[in-house]
């Protein structure tokens, strides 16, 4: 009779169905149905999709490409590590470098306008949040990920690390400009 | 086989123990309890560290301390009861004896062996790796050892739950299919042993490398391959806490399943989609095509989505079925007005299944979204969804169901009755809130496994909105609340297991007693309305459904607001 003793019925799968149980199957289904279409339909209409853009790399590759690209466009430098500030074209590749506990450099990007942003890390796993506009990006080492990105406002954002990544972890905090 | 044994029925519920299955049980349900109380007390070092006016931990035991808060709870509690409650749905429910009791001795050996030496290598420092512990950050080899024999007796326990199930065939003590709630065990019992052999596949050599025979494991792998273990041991949770929602519904209300070939088919989607559910932890990874990301956590999860909204309703449905029956039948709530709100193992279960639905599923479903996932990976938005599904779905359910086996299975009168009967809102409810705090707070981008939200010490440290500071502040208020439950709960069922009257055990008998067959139900219902056998309930499955779909949307509202990314 209850379901901790067997069922009644021996065959169980004729069990008849309840209309309450009928109806609320064939709503569940439908909902599912538009959010598996929700999901298929942003790719094409949506502007908010995450790259899948990668390519294999070694910390020793990704930091030649990094400091290649830092060198051709610092504009000025920041903090009392001397940290550089780029400021690429639109339009071009970008690197940013996560690594024990730091992202570098800081990127000075200007509004509207669409970069190719290379992401890697140079040791363990990372976080890329950028705030506050709460874009999360997983970083892991060996793998570069190439996401375009397009800001769409102005002003002072911080990429915080939010995958543990050690003691220092809370002081991992880049930045990006946005003009 | 040699092993002699008897069988007690048990004067108060009728169910019959095995002897060797109930020592099992009690010793697994111990275990169990054992470890909520370290994790417990680990809580609250995490709670009072990320209350930012208290931060009271240094960053280094913070680390420590929530890699084994996150272990001892996630895997060792609800792991060495879901044991007890694997056993109790085979040999109790089918009142069959236990396969081979020695195996599963040693099963239980291993788990605790394994657990210990787990938990020392956290306590010893360098193994603060979370409970991710991803790859190339390395713990020390005996971290990895000790959660690989934990694993190895898991899987022998769910072979011994396997055994015990012919055994129940041979000896023919039931006829027909086995109780849903039985059937509901093996589908756990299906899970778990696809999760445990992935967290073989991918611990062992990351042990190997540990240890430094291997040289390299790959880190994108290791992620793949670590949620199929992290994520799946979830699931086998979201089947044992269902079960028992079943359980509890027959066992309070006397309540049969409304249709057995609706909740077992939604089980049988469990075990064919539930473990896909995992690959939305990859969401925002680099190396994963948009096809495997949509294939696997819309087309695929959605099965386990639906199977998830039909328990959902039919579980409730079969309490409002029953209690119609016995006349609370006035309007659509008469039935959920006069439920025994006093009996804990009642309220626990019914705060449990709101709580999953309506926090953790449809938050859930956010994170499983390919694009939403964007706004919401490595917040602190998910552990409040974890701690709705994870401590609302199957700690409260797993505490409530204990209140019944106080006096069914360790044979004493509870201790202080008055608190248990509280103990289910105060930490119930405690966790509603702050599951809800916390997914505000990683609305607005708090990160998670983050010691200081001030950054302090580095040169570029961000200023989080003042909004961050206050729900992070109610998550500390609402966190202490959640634990004084917890310890409620545990003086308790700890109190009643030693200073609580022993009550009279039931006859032995050297033999079984076969359950009998029951009589086919009538088909036909003369409550209800509008041809609903169960109209409140509805009802409530509508809410939550607007709940579902205006949530849904506001969150896509958030997407379309930020940085264009393609």
């Amino acid at each position: 009779m209850s379901a901790i003793l067997p069922p009644s019925e021996r065959l169980w799968w004729k069990h008849p169905l309840d209309r309450v149980e009928g109806t609320w199957i064939v709503i569940a289904l439908i909902w599912c149905l538009i959010m598996f279409a929700m999901m298929v339909g942003w790719h094409i209409w949506g502007k908010q999709n995450l790259s899948t853009e990668t390519y294999k790399t070694t910390p020793e590759k990704y930091t030649a490409k990094a400091q290649a690209f830092v060198e051709k466009y610092t504009v000025r430098t920041e903090t009392a590590d001397k940290t550089p500030v780029v400021a690429p074209p639109p339009g071009s590749d970008i690197y940013l470098i996560a690594r024990l506990w730091s992202f570098w450099p800081i990127l000075e990007l200007e509004n509207g306008k669409t970069y190719r942003l290379h992401l890697s890390s140079l040791d363990y796993n990372h976080g890329f949040s950028l705030q506050p506009a709460n874009i999360n990006i997983q970083i892991v080492p060996g793998y570069e990920h190439v996401v375009t990105i397009t800001p769409n406002r102005s002003g002072q954002y911080s990429v915080v690390c939010n995958e543990y990544c050690g003691i220092n972890h809370h002081t991992m905090v880049g930045r990006v400009y946005v003009k | 086989m040699s092993v002699t044994t008897t069988y007690r029925t048990d004067p108060r519920s009728g169910l019959q123990f095995e002897s060797h299955a109930e020592r099992l049980i009690t010793a697994n349900a111990v275990a169990a309890v054992v470890f909520l109380l370290i994790g417990g007390l680990l809580a609250i070092g995490v709670v009072l560290t990320r209350w930012p006016a208290v931060h009271w931990l240094e960053a280094d035991t913070f680390y420590q301390v929530l890699t084994a808060h996150g272990i001892d709870m996630l895997i060792f509690w609800i792991i060495f009861f879901e044991v007890a409650v694997l056993y109790f749905c085979s040999s109790t429910l089918l009142r069959c004896r236990l396969a081979t009791p020695r195996i599963a001795w040693l099963a239980f050996a291993l788990m605790v062996i394994g657990a210990i030496t787990n938990n020392v290598a956290v306590y010893q420092g360098g193994s603060s790796v979370m409970m991710t512990s991803y790859v190339p950050m390395m713990a020390a080899p005996s971290f990895y050892f000790g959660l690989i024999l934990f694993a190895v007796g898991a899987l022998i326990a769910c072979f011994v739950f396997f055994g015990t199930l012919v055994v129940a065939r041979r000896d023919r003590t039931y006829q027909g299919s086995v109780p849903l709630v039985t059937f509901g065990a093996v589908t756990a019992a299906i899970i778990a042993v696809f999760t445990i052999a992935s967290g073989a596949i991918i611990l062992i050599p990351t042990w190997l490398m540990s240890i430094g025979v291997v040289e390299k494991v790959d880190p994108l792998a290791y992620r793949m391959i670590w949620w199929a273990f992290g994520h799946s041991s979830q699931q086998i949770n979201v089947a044992a806490h269902i079960s028992i929602w079943y359980a509890v519904a027959a066992i309070a209300f006397g309540a049969k399943p409304m249709s057995e070939r609706v909740s077992r088919g939604a089980f049988l989607l469990y075990i064919l989609f539930l473990q896909l559910a995992s690959a939305h932890h990859l969401l925002a990874d680099p190396g994963l095509s948009t096809g495997w990301k949509v294939v696997n956590t819309s087309y695929f999860m959605y099965f386990a989505v639906l199977a998830s909204m039909i328990h959902g309703l039919t579980i409730p449905g079969a309490m409002e079925v029953a209690q119609r029956k016995k006349g609370f039948n006035k309007g659509l709530f008469e039935w959920l007005r006069k439920a025994p709100w006093g009996n804990p193992v009642f309220s626990g279960v019914f705060i449990s299944i709101v709580g999953f639905g309506f926090l953790g599923g449809i938050s859930g479903v956010m994170m499983g979204t390919e694009q939403l996932n964007m706004i919401i990976h490595n917040t602190i938005y998910v552990p409040g969804h974890f701690h709705a599904t994870v401590v609302v779905g199957t700690t409260l359910s797993f505490m409530a169901l204990t209140y019944f086996l106080i006096p069914v299975l360790f044979k004493r009168e509870m201790i202080a009755p008055g608190l248990a009967k509280i103990q289910p809102y105060l930490f119930g409810l405690s966790m509603y809130f702050f599951c809800l705090v916390m997914m505000g707070a990683g609305t607005l981008g708090v990160s998670r496994r983050h010691w200081d939200m001030a950054f302090n010490g580095s040169p570029l440290a961000y200023e989080w909105p003042g909004a961050a500071y206050l729900m992070m502040g109610l998550v500390g208020i609402a966190g202490v609340s959640a634990i004084v439950g917890g310890a409620i709960y545990i003086y308790v069922t700890v109190g009643s297991l030693l200073w609580g009257k022993r009550l009279e055990s039931g006859q032995k008998s050297a033999t079984f007693t076969p359950i009998p067959p029951t009589a086919p139900s009538a088909a036909v219902q003369s409550y209800g309305s509008i041809g609903f056998a169960a109209p409140g309930t509805f009802v409530l499955a509508m809410v939550f459904l607007v709940a579902f779909v205006l949530y849904y949307f506001i969150n896509w509202k958030y997407l379309s607001q930020v940085w264009g990314l393609s």
